[in-house]
This record gives C-alpha cells, structure tokens and sequence, in this order.
C-alpha cells in the first residue's frame, strides 16, 4: 500500500508519521510539500501534527490554503484514504473536508499526556482492526482540540456513524462537545483526529494500541 | 481606501480565553464587569476609490480567510 505525507513549515510530527507509515506498510511514504499541486498515485494521505504556519491566524488555517491541500481535497473527493492528525485535523476542518471546528482547550493549557479512547464506530476503514467499544490509549499533545460542531451538524454526524473516537473515562483531556476526539467525513474516507496513534504502534512507545488504526487504513495485516 | 474588518465569536460557542480576561478585570478590581467575549480585529489597506467592490472584496476575505464562518462573525467598515 503507498502512502504520502504532507509537509508544512511548522509541522513537528511529520517524522512519527513517516517512520509509523514505514514500519506499517513496509515502505516509505511519498513527501509532498506545501507548493506542489499534485500528489503521486497512493492509497493514503497523511498529514502530521505540529504548528503549521506557526498557527497564526487560527490553527490549520493558512496551510489550509496552500497549493497542497487543494490537491488533498481533489483526492479526497476521488476516494482517497485521508488522515491528519492533531494539526493535520486542524487543518482538514479549516479546508472545509471535516464538518465543525477546533477551538482553545477550555482549561486554556496546552496537554501533553495520555488519554482513553473509546472506539465510537468500529465500521469504518480506520477502525475496522478494533472492536465497537473498545477503550484504547493514546497520547495527546495539543492546545486546541476543543471540537465545536452547531447543534445541527453535531446531530448529522452523530446520527450517521461519523464519530468515530470519543476520549473515554473522563479522559477529555480539552473540553470537546460530546468528548469528541475524531470524525469522517460522510463518505467515510477522511479522518481527522486530535490524539497521536502514530506514537503509539510498538513496544518501543510503550504499547501498539494505535497501530490497528493504520493497519485498518492501509488494508494490510496485523 | 483604509478597511476595518472585527471578526467575533458567535453566540453559543464557549470563548475561554474571554472567561479567563472576564476572572482577571475582576482580580484588578473592576467591578460589574459581566460577559467578556475576545475577537480579533484588521486594518486593511486596499489601493482603488470603488467602496462598493472594496466592500464584495472584504467579505470574500473574511470567507476564504479571516473569518472561520462555522464559529466566528465578521463586520466590515470601511472608513
């Protein structure tokens, strides 16, 4: 399976991405940068976390509208498998592909610990490797991962399955609406979430509970 | 043409950064201080004298940009 990863001036995660990529899939992802308009022939896009752009003017908000993302959004709609991850989330909702928005963590500190995830939709290409309702841990390291989604979009996409990872055990960890920690998109083949499952895939990081994420994703076997 | 555009957070959507500006008036002993709500302001400075293109122009900032429109409102002036 060939993946792709998106570069940012700004983005810190991007080598956790590419060396969980690698280790997963068993090749090395493609890079993309900011500038390019096109994106090679892959199964999946990843984007990183960090602090793209230094998250001036809202988070995620000018690497949004780069040249890249345009090209994201155009394999998005093709059926492409996206996932971005912290920043990558940020990002993803300000280019208008996920529903809502992040906002300040309500205790208004940035996080950098542990949480509880709770599996929200097993039935779903990201999570297919995990069992409804199972609890997962993962790290987070993030100072808004607040979701916010209007009453009406918050219904639409819990009514349709597109909550996919909720923080669990009273691990909210920013003050998420409905301790939404992860989305799709309604055709269900773009993912945003706020937690790292890139850190967290070998006993090295101290356990592999986000590596059924990737493995669902890439199609490949445990 | 010199432009103004404040972008404000709409009703409903938590603003903890304004809580935390509302507790600290309050510490420095402003009395009667009620709901503080933070937004963000720009000085925009357009070349050209048509108010009303300037005016189409603005808005259009403040969809594509300025303004995240599922959270925040914006008001245009143009002086």
């Amino acid at each position: 399976m060939k993946s792709a990863v998106v570069l940012l001036p700004g983005l810190n995660r991007d080598r956790d991405m590419i060396a969980a990529l690698t280790k997963i899939s068993g090749q090395a992802p493609a890079t993309v940068w900011q500038t390019d308009t096109e994106i090679p022939d892959v199964d999946l896009i990843a984007i990183p976390g960090g602090f793209s752009f230094g998250d001036y003017l809202r988070c995620g908000a000018i690497a949004a509208r780069m040249p890249v993302m345009r090209a994201v959004a155009e394999k998005a709609a093709k059926g492409v498998t996206v996932i971005g991850v912290c920043n990558g989330f940020q990002i993803l909702v300000e280019a208008g592909l996920l529903p809502g928005a992040l906002m300040r963590n309500a205790s208004l500190k940035f996080v950098c610990r542990q949480v509880k995830l709770e599996i929200a939709n097993a039935n779903t290409m990201f999570t297919r490797r995990y069992q409804p309702g199972q609890i997962i841990r993962s790290p987070v390291a993030h100072h808004d991962g607040n979701y916010f989604a209007d009453a009406e979009t918050l219904a639409r996409i819990q009514g349709e399955g597109q909550v996919v990872f909720r923080y669990a055990e009273g691990t909210n960890p920013n003050g998420s609406i409905n301790d939404i920690a992860g989305i799709v998109n309604d055709k269900g083949n773009v993912l945003g979430l706020m937690p790292h499952p890139e850190n967290l895939i070998e006993a090295a990081h101290g356990g592999n509970d986000g590596r059924a994420l990737f493995e669902s994703a890439l199609g490949v076997a445990a | 043409m010199k432009a103004r555009i404040t972008v404000t957070l709409k009703n409903g959507v938590l603003d903890p950064q304004g809580k935390a500006i509302e507790h600290a008036l309050s510490g420095l002993g402003f009395d009667g201080v009620g709901q503080v709500r933070q937004g963000k302001v720009f000085d925009i400075e357009l070349a050209g004298t048509d108010k009303a293109r300037a005016e189409a122009d603005l808005k259009a900032m403040c969809d594509k940009l300025l303004a995240n429109t599922v959270i925040e409102n914006y008001a245009v002036e143009i002086a």
